[in-house]
């Protein structure tokens, strides 16, 4: 084991490498996310028609981000674990708090204003949900009777059914993806997850009766955007024109037409990625998604090398959770997914998601750099 | 035991998670090429797609319109042109109560309904954001009026705009015509680019059939818009090309004298230079003033002149049909010449009257008691009817037909003008398709005289006479003699020069004729050789609009509407002709008095110089 981990981090007995142990920092993963924060400056600077102003802000929640990733860093797993109950309660609580004050202002609620600042609890709960499961799971080890599954399932859909209330799709997707990717991981038999897709796909048509219009409106546009192209079909189809016209090697850096001429909505926060696809063309593209690649691929290394199950489930499950967000984003802009609101990570524009992100990736590297305090 | 289980459970443990890893690992491989493979859709695929609609998306095309082409008489005097004027126009976009101001404007400005309906009409042709025009010619004091109360109409502004003025109004409004606000119809079929941004287009007369070389060609800007429609920056500017200036055939000089001869009548009277087939003078009777239609003639006033009795605006020289009567000897004499049916030497004796063999009805001669032995020459001289009775049942209806149709009886002359009428010469063949009836003898003989069927216009008589006076080289008549744009030069239509193969001998015979018209003792027109320093050539015409019945007597009190129309046609020198003019004058009465003397003055202003009265300047 202390071969093993010394071999892999063949720098450890570098200056640097001392550094960043210290600070509990996995080097490979603050590289390429590094990587990805300096492109998102690079594409904002562009879709936000070169305004000095937004990079300033950006940066400072960066700045903010990496803070706040460096401390959870240094939260052992073990710590986190004891944390879990209470900050999932917590989370909860203050979803339940948002719905009733969204009831009282009538119209979609997302925030907490605390006065000296607005704080979005869904974004708490993209965390703590897993971390919930993960406790869960490691105190009850497979298989698991019915009330225990039950019980699992419960506490993944209260905050889901929640949040999906505000009405706020994207983000009750990435709960729920994030709790059931504990399940996964936790080793959910194979059997009960098709048994589970089956009656998903059976279910799909009651969830269509309980969508919102407006939700309703996404998916039929998905499926047919020409059929309304100024109004709901809108968005899509300019995202199409932006990523199209940028074809193999794109437009150039500042070369976008799509977003700096205001055809493309949202340049600069959901629909970013079709900015970089307009100037960056499809050698830019896949390079970006090259490093979510070696993003995902480290989490996921990150999760097969954790020695205790609550470290295991949490990393594999904050992995899958990142994957999805790219997933959901990319899909959703060039056109495969319907629009559901979704930022790309660590790219687009806005704070909320930064944050959240970089503390699932300092709870990551915490659990790469404690390996030694557990027995 | 409770070691190895939990050994046991550990390995079983990381083979779960091992399995799981790897199965996450291939579902996020499969999705992230999935998504590369529909990037690659998108972006080669589709690429030369949405980059066209990227461009289409940013880059707005306007045009710049063309200024119009002036025109001008062969001596350069403008009759057509285009005067600094200021519009009032709208932006509805930005006009808040598009009807609050428009009645706000129509209280300040004393505008009339049918101004704001035609705004409302336009209005819906132009997008929110374009301006549409409400007034095209602003007076001082309305500019003065609008200008104190703008604070008050947001999205209401001034613009300097150039509108057409016709100076010789009334005299030119049959042949340069005039230009008018495009209309619904007329803009589904003109090309949007070319047109858009001008609200004027060629309505008839010249305006109308040299329409596309007036107007020149438009210029346009290419702009970079954003999504909101607001533009970024030009990227491109082709300047437009301006219309062509046309120089006309027509002499002002010669048009006022023609107009002014009318005056009193209702009639027409075309002259044409010989040599080139370029028009001297288009005359119509009454006219019209041209310049109220630019910006749009009130419907009162429209409806006067289309209410009028005298049909102001009916082009009489194009469209005006008329039997020819006797106008038509010469040429029905020549086919007797040509045909050999006749030779010049060949008397025949007219008694006043003719008859068919075996029929009791008369055909009478216009002289009661006739005109006794003729032969061609006073035949023509005296316009002597019973010998051209006699000559058109020798000669037939269809070699008559076909002869004469040479001359340009029965089809258009090909003349630069929209609208022209076919008139008619009638065949056997004519008349059994048209009228589903045969032939009859009848018929063959009062064609000789120009009488039953046979209809013309001015401009075909005019074009005849000039044929027979270039001794059977048919000439073209055209209006257009060059039109010159900033590169070049080009002329207007050109001389067919077909040539109709006739005997000199022939000819001469006729023409001598034609010259005795005016000159010899018992000439039907001689009244005109007075003072005439060279030879006229000519022929009368009196054309029968009310058949008078057998054993009646024509009534000199007859119905003003009802006397005969007054011909002549007629070329000059007879020895090198130059000229050759037509005159109609509806219930002119004779042609000799009314119809000879105003062609004559015609003639006698374009050999000479000298102007029938001292004033030959715009009204």
């Amino acid at each position: 084991m202390q071969r093993e981990h010394r071999s892999e981090h063949f720098y450890a007995h570098s200056l640097i490498g001392r550094l960043f142990r210290k600070l509990h920092l996995d080097i490979p993963l603050l590289f390429f996310l590094g990587l990805i924060c300096l492109l998102s400056f690079v594409i904002l600077f562009s879709a936000s028609n070169q305004d000095f102003g937004t990079l300033e802000r950006q940066f400072a929640r960066v700045t903010l981000a990496f803070g706040l990733m460096t401390v959870l860093a240094h939260v052992t797993p073990y710590q986190l674990k004891r944390y879990s109950v209470g900050l999932y309660s917590f989370g909860i609580l203050l979803l339940v708090a948002v719905l009733v004050m969204g009831k009282i202002s009538l119209g979609a609620q997302r925030w907490l204003d605390l006065g000296f600042f607005r704080f979005q609890p869904s974004e708490m709960i993209k965390i703590s949900t897993p971390m919930m499961l993960s406790w869960y799971l490691a105190e009850h080890p497979f298989p698991l009777n019915w009330k225990q599954l039950v019980t699992a399932f419960v506490l993944i859909f209260t905050p889901t059914l929640l949040i999906a209330k505000q009405p706020d799709l994207g983000t009750a997707i990435l709960v729920a993806s994030s709790g059931c990717a504990v399940l996964f991981f936790a080793g959910l038999s194979w059997r009960f997850i098709s048994y589970a897709a089956v009656t998903v796909t059976a279910l799909l048509p009651l969830l269509w009766s309980v969508m919102h219009d407006y939700q309703r409106a996404r998916v039929l546009t998905f499926f047919n955007p020409e059929a309304d192209p100024m109004g709901r079909g809108y968005h899509i189809i300019q995202s199409k024109i932006a990523i199209g016209s940028g074809g193999i090697y794109g437009k150039g850096w500042l070369g976008s037409t799509q977003a700096k001429l205001d055809y493309l909505p949202e340049s600069s926060t959901d629909f970013i990625f079709a900015v970089f696809a307009e100037e960056f063309g499809l050698a830019g593209c896949l390079g970006l998604m090259t490093l979510y690649l070696l993003v995902i691929f480290r989490c996921l290394y990150i999760t097969l090398g954790a020695n205790d199950p609550y470290s295991r489930l949490l990393a594999g499950s904050l992995s899958f959770a990142f994957f999805v967000y790219v997933f959901v984003n990319i899909g959703m802009v060039i056109g495969v997914l319907p629009v559901v609101g979704v930022p790309l990570p660590l790219v687009s524009y806005g704070g909320t998601s930064m944050v959240t992100l970089l503390a699932s990736f300092g709870i990551l590297m915490s659990i790469q750099t404690h390996k030694k305090f557990i027995p | 035991m409770s070691s190895t289980h939990k050994i046991r459970d550990r390995i079983t443990e990381s083979r779960i998670l091992l399995n799981r890893v790897t199965a996450i690992s291939m579902l996020v491989v499969v999705c992230i090429f999935g998504l590369v493979v529909r990037l690659m859709y998108l972006q080669i695929v589709g690429h030369e797609h949405y980059a066209l609609l990227a461009k289409n998306n940013r880059i707005k095309t306007s045009s710049i319109p063309p200024t119009r082409g002036i025109i001008y008489d062969r001596q350069g005097r403008i009759l057509a042109q285009n005067l600094p004027s200021y519009s009032l126009e709208i932006i509805p976009e930005q006009a808040k109560d598009i009807e609050d101001t428009l009645h706000r404007l129509q209280v300040l400005l004393d505008l009339t309904d049918d101004v704001l309906d035609e705004f409302r009409k336009q209005q819906k042709r132009h997008k929110r954001f374009e301006s549409v025009p409400l007034l095209l010619s602003l007076s001082d004091e309305e500019v003065a009026r609008f200008a104190v109360a703008r604070p008050f109409f947001p999205g209401v502004d001034i613009h300097a705009i150039l509108v057409r003025y016709y100076p010789y109004g009334i005299l030119t409004s049959h042949v340069v015509g005039y230009v008018g606000r495009i209309n619904e119809k007329e803009l589904k079929e003109l090309p949007e680019a070319e047109y858009s941004g001008v609200f004027h287009i060629g309505k008839v007369g010249i305006e109308l059939s040299y329409e596309t070389q007036l107007h020149g060609k438009a210029g346009y800007t290419e702009v970079e818009t954003n999504a909101q429609g607001r533009s970024i920056n030009v990227l491109n500017r082709v300047e437009p090309i301006a219309g062509e200036n046309l120089y006309l055939t027509l002499d002002m000089d010669l048009q006022k004298t023609a107009y002014d001869s009318l005056e009193g009548y209702n009639g027409a009277l075309v002259a044409i230079e010989i040599k080139t087939g370029g028009v001297l003078a288009f005359a119509s009777h009454p006219s019209f003033d041209p310049n109220p239609f630019v910006n749009g003639i009130s419907s009162k006033a429209y409806k006067a002149l289309q209410d009028s009795e005298d049909q102001p605006m009916f082009n009489r020289a194009l469209r005006g049909l008329y039997p020819p009567g006797s106008t038509v000897k010469p040429f029905v004499g020549l086919a007797g010449l040509e045909y050999n049916i006749i030779t010049n030497d060949q008397h025949i004796y007219c008694p006043g009257y003719f008859q068919l063999p075996n029929v009791r009805h008369r055909f009478r001669d216009w002289a009661k008691w006739g005109h006794g032995s003729t032969n061609l020459t006073s035949a023509l001289t005296e316009s002597c009817d019973v010998y051209f009775y006699s000559l058109a049942l020798n000669l037939g209806i269809d070699r008559m037909h076909d002869f004469l149709q040479k001359f340009g009886f029965g089809e258009k002359t090909g003349i630069d003008l929209v609208g022209e009428k076919e008139g008619l010469f009638p065949s056997q063949k004519w008349k059994r398709t048209a009228k589903k009836v045969g032939w009859a003898a009848g018929d063959t003989v009062i064609t000789g005289i120009g009488q039953g069927f046979t209809q013309a216009s001015p401009t075909q008589l005019a074009r005849a006479t000039a044929t027979l006076a270039n001794r059977g080289k048919v000439v073209t008549p055209h209006l257009v003699d060059k039109m010159i744009n900033a590169f070049s030069t080009s002329p207007g239509p050109l001389q067919s020069g077909k040539l109709i193969p006739l005997q000199e001998k022939n000819l001469n015979a006729v023409i001598a004729g034609m010259v005795n018209v005016i000159h010899g003792e018992k000439g039907t027109a001689k009244g005109l050789a007075k003072g005439l320093k060279y030879q006229m050539a000519g022929k009368t015409g009196t054309a029968q609009v009310y058949t008078v019945k057998q054993n009646e007597h024509y009534n000199k009190s007859i119905d003003l509407k009802l006397r005969d129309h007054a011909l002549f046609i007629s070329f000059a020198p007879a020895d090198d002709p130059k000229i050759a003019v037509a005159v109609v004058v509806e219930n002119g009465g004779h042609g000799g008095t009314t119809a000879a003397p105003m062609a004559a003055k015609v003639i006698n202003q374009y050999l000479t110089g000298e102007k029938p009265d001292a004033t030959g300047t715009p009204q």
